[in-house]
């Protein structure tokens, strides 16, 4: 090591400036255009020349908390099925044609809401929007399809019986529930999954899929008249509808312990408690709060505490969840059978210090810093755009957001975090599940 | 636009229409301690990914030492000489930047995405994390009780990723890629401070790692700062050594493995095959286009045959990874449909690939599998973290940036003779493993 240079000095020095150099870079300049198509519907855009592709994300409100009783996993198997089998084409020529025009197509379903994702090229946007409108339109659901996607839902679920982190999920989310439509699993169950027949499909196909719950963003090289015919080609086949009724409200979680037992080394552990909803005036706040606490990464207390100073775990993190009908404060942590008990008290403590004293200042200024600094990096792609003009949109912040996040983030006092930690936080609250063969609990 | 970039060019139009770049533009140059840079320009928003990738990964770790090389990656957010444990990540957060690192059999990676005049920051304390580790017993105490737990997490708690281990573990019967990344945990519960010291003095050096920024810079301002920060570290004069090679595959090799935690079965084989070859490269390119033509997605030939006609298996897939430094696999799957054997399953794959050897690709599966990839090069420059990612990861491999960009040229030059030989070449049964992963409690 003597022949390595030492910088130490110049590094100490350094180290005091990075802490101070607190100016965060220009966001990209994203200019979002709300436009209404030739046959009235509105959406918002992004025009983006630089590369000749295009990218569109429609999200249809409504998803998972639709599934009928007996049916859970309806709505992901509607999403699964789209693409395999629409119009004329069954699945290996419907495959066959969109690798051809070289489009990629996703779809997937959340507990409020379906996702429709499509990447395009410019120079083969016509044909594949053509064929993403008869998959949105006129999936087939032919039988050796859905008995093929079936079977494969069906290994799936039956996998994560046996995944710690999933049965742990599944269990807090059942706890937390009871007779709530978020209380059974997106992806369904064994036997409710079996019970879906061809002619469930078919119908939630219809009233998943409408007109009047669409939320759509397209960003990319392509100009507002262009973009209005497509958004109108895409919708042409789909019922008008009606906006939807808000899900009834969750009830709290019960505080406690529930232990599964499942024979793995390593216990799972999701806890949580009631959230705060994104309309509440204290939600920013809170959201700083969570940084602080339990935000991605590797510098929050959660992860220096159980991570970083004890070894205890490869990660531990919280996060808020708003759901339509539900605002919740979860966590996750894995930790060695024998050590969970101790990962869950040092979550439980920082839990209840930060409730009684908020955030250091210095905490609060690096969470602003990387909140806005960081947020330019979260939209640095069309599809990443698009799928925020998206959010945007769910969540009703407004065509404006993005403009007025920075002044929302930087508004926030440490009074602010101290007063939102002490409202949401509850050590004793904390509904816990925890799955493994756990030692002292 | 030089000779190779009009080709390249030329080569994605996929119809007709406005001509698209292939590629951004890309620089490379060296610094003169050694250090291979490579800048690659997306000015569209003002931000930067810098990555800096050491040419050393689990497969030089030093035998009885598995897992030192991701061991170190995890130590490298400790203390240095200026910065105090965590204190890395911490300054990036402060300056609205993302950071992160991994390791691979080829090389460990670490990374930072950050607004663009933030460059310098970060470039002075990687710099200074390439020579000013200092290791404590108490950090490596912690952080060995931090790999324990991830390895856990990732492979302990999955008997898929015990199964894979298990799966290399056979296929290579000498070269180091049969270990896993994480380690063992035998050997894991005992690595040391002096173990990761030695490892990091022998292998963090600048001529010994290549430094990828992308974004919105220049080549010119990334080599001022490179120049200042990288440019007076000293090299270590020592290149990583050969690995040990494989010698020639003789017996078929055949595992099962049952865990109670499975309730679906699959069956698994790995074959033995080159990975790149600068003096070869179409051979590569015929690899990659097969496992397309017979594992990607429903029209690929796996699935068309077990999952759609024969409808005996729910899901089937290929695959072969172009980018590594020594002869790796080409991997094939196949998940049996209720009711259905992995025997009957395995005999289908057989079948799958004894018909690909006899008549080749026809001209349109094989148009469309190279159209694909000619439009996911087009996509990819949508994903700047992802371009920085390809070049990094092909260098840290060995191929260079002139192998890179001639890579959609060497794809599209490939014939359906050249698809069909390597498949009978190297889809031979002394070059494979198979393996049955199940239940407790199944019969096949």
């Amino acid at each position: 090591m003597a022949a390595r240079r030492r910088r130490a000095t110049r590094l100490a020095l350094l180290a005091l400036l990075a802490l101070m150099l607190f100016g965060t870079a220009p966001a990209r300049a994203v200019e979002i255009a709300e436009v209404t198509s030739p046959a009235g519907q509105v959406f918002w855009m992004v025009e983006e020349p630089a590369i000749p592709i295009v990218a569109l994300e429609i999200s249809f409100a409504g998803g998972a908390r639709l599934d009928p009783e007996g049916r859970a996993g309806l709505a992901r198997m509607v999403m699964g099925l789209l693409d395999e089998g629409a119009g004329e084409h069954d699945a290996v020529a419907f495959a066959t044609r969109r690798d051809e025009l070289a489009a990629r197509f996703s779809f997937d379903a959340g507990r409020d809401a379906v996702r429709v994702s499509a990447q395009m090229l410019v120079e083969t946007l016509g044909p594949s929007v053509d064929l993403l409108a008869t998959a949105l339109a006129a999936p087939r659901f032919d039988p050796a399809a859905v008995e093929r996607v079936r079977g494969q839902l069906l290994s799936q679920i039956a996998e994560d019986r046996n995944d710690p982190g999933a049965v742990a999920g599944r269990a807090w989310s059942a706890r937390a529930f009871p007779g709530h439509p978020y209380g059974t699993p997106v992806e369904g169950t064994l036997e409710s999954v079996a019970a879906i027949t061809g002619a469930d499909l078919a119908s939630q196909h219809r009233r998943l899929l409408t007109r009047a719950n669409a939320r759509i963003a397209v960003v990319g090289a392509i100009g507002p008249d262009e973009a209005g015919r497509l958004v109108d080609t895409l919708l042409a086949g789909l019922d008008a509808g009606a906006p939807l009724e808000p899900p009834p409200a969750g009830e709290a979680p019960p505080p406690g312990i529930e232990v599964i037992p499942l024979d793995v080394p390593q216990s799972a552990a999701v806890f949580g408690h009631a959230g705060i909803a994104r309309a509440d005036p204290d939600f920013i706040p809170a959201y700083l709060m969570n940084y602080v606490l339990g935000g991605a990464g590797l510098t929050s207390r959660l992860m220096q505490e159980v991570r970083n100073k004890r070894g205890l775990a490869y990660g531990a993190h919280a996060f808020l969840v708003t759901y339509q009908g539900a605002s919740l404060y979860l966590g996750n942590v894995r930790t060695e059978n024998a050590r969970i008990a101790e990962s869950l008290e040092v979550i439980r403590a920082e839990w209840a210090r930060m409730a009684a004293e908020g955030a250091t200042a210095e905490e609060l200024e690096t969470a602003k810093r990387y909140l806005t600094g960081a947020f330019p990096l979260n939209i640095d792609s069309n599809a990443k755009i698009a799928n925020y003009l998206v959010f945007m949109q769910e969540e009703d912040l407004g065509i404006d957001y993005m403009d007025r996040r920075k002044e929302l983030i930087e508004a926030v006092t440490l009074e602010d975090v101290r007063r939102v930690a002490a409202r949401l936080l509850d050590a004793q609250a904390l509904s816990i599940v925890v799955v493994g063969q756990p030692e002292g609990l | 636009m030089n000779l190779t970039r009009m080709a390249a060019a030329v080569l994605v139009v996929l119809a007709t229409g406005s001509p698209a770049r292939a590629e951004p533009p890309v620089s490379d140059f060296r610094l003169e301690n050694g250090l291979e840079v490579v800048v690659i320009e997306d000015h569209r928003a003002p931000v930067v990914t810098h990555m800096v990738w050491y040419r050393v990964g689990a497969a030089d770790e030093p035998w009885g030492r598995s897992g030192i090389a991701h061991f170190v990656e995890h130590l490298m957010f400790k203390s240095t000489d200026g910065l105090a444990d965590g204190e890395f990540s911490l300054i990036i957060a402060a300056n609205g930047g993302t950071d992160n690192a991994f390791t691979s059999y080829d090389y460990t990676a670490y990374h930072q995405r950050i607004a663009a005049d933030r460059l310098d920051l970060v470039m002075r304390m990687e710099a200074d994390r390439m020579v000013n580790l200092r290791l404590t017993e108490e950090a490596v105490e912690t952080e060995r009780a931090v790999i324990l737990e991830e390895r856990n997490q990732r492979t302990d708690n999955s008997p898929q990723s015990l199964f894979a281990e298990q799966m290399r573990a056979a296929l290579y019967q000498n070269h180091p890629y049969g270990l896993p990344v994480i380690g063992w945990r035998h050997e894991m519960e005992r690595l040391s401070l002096a173990d990761a010291q030695a490892f990091y003095e022998r292998y963090y050096a600048p001529d010994n790692a290549i430094l990828v920024v992308s974004g919105d810079v220049t080549p010119d301002e990334v080599q001022a700062l490179a120049e200042t920060h990288y440019g007076p570290l000293p090299p270590s004069g020592r290149p990583p050594e050969a690995r040990p090679q494989e010698p020639p595959p003789r017996a078929p090799r055949r595992l099962e493995m049952r865990d109670a935690r499975v309730s679906q079965p699959v069956i698994s084989r790995d074959y033995l095959v080159p990975s790149y070859d600068s003096a070869n490269p179409r051979e590569s390119a015929a690899l990659d286009l097969l496992g397309d033509l017979i594992g990607r997605g429903i029209t690929a030939r796996l699935a068309r045959a077990l999952e759609v006609e024969q409808e005996i298996a729910i899901d089937t897939g290929a695959y072969y990874t172009v980018g590594w430094r020594d002869p790796g696999e080409f991997t094939i799957w196949g998940v049996p449909a209720a009711g259905r054997s992995l025997a009957e399953v395995e005999a289908a794959i057989d079948a799958v690939i004894a018909e690909f050897i006899a008549e080749g690709p026809g001209s349109a599966e094989l148009d469309r599998a190279k159209r694909l990839a000619r439009a996911a090069l087009i996509y990819a420059q949508d994903d700047q973290a992802s371009l920085a990612r390809r070049y990094g990861a092909a260098l840290a491999s060995g191929r260079s940036v002139a192998d890179v960009r001639a890579w959609p040229e060497v794809i599209d030059a490939v014939t359906a003779e050249e698809v069909r030989a390597v498949a009978e070449t190297y889809l031979v049964p002394e070059r494979s493993v198979t393996g049955w992963l199940m239940g407790s409690g199944e019969e096949d």
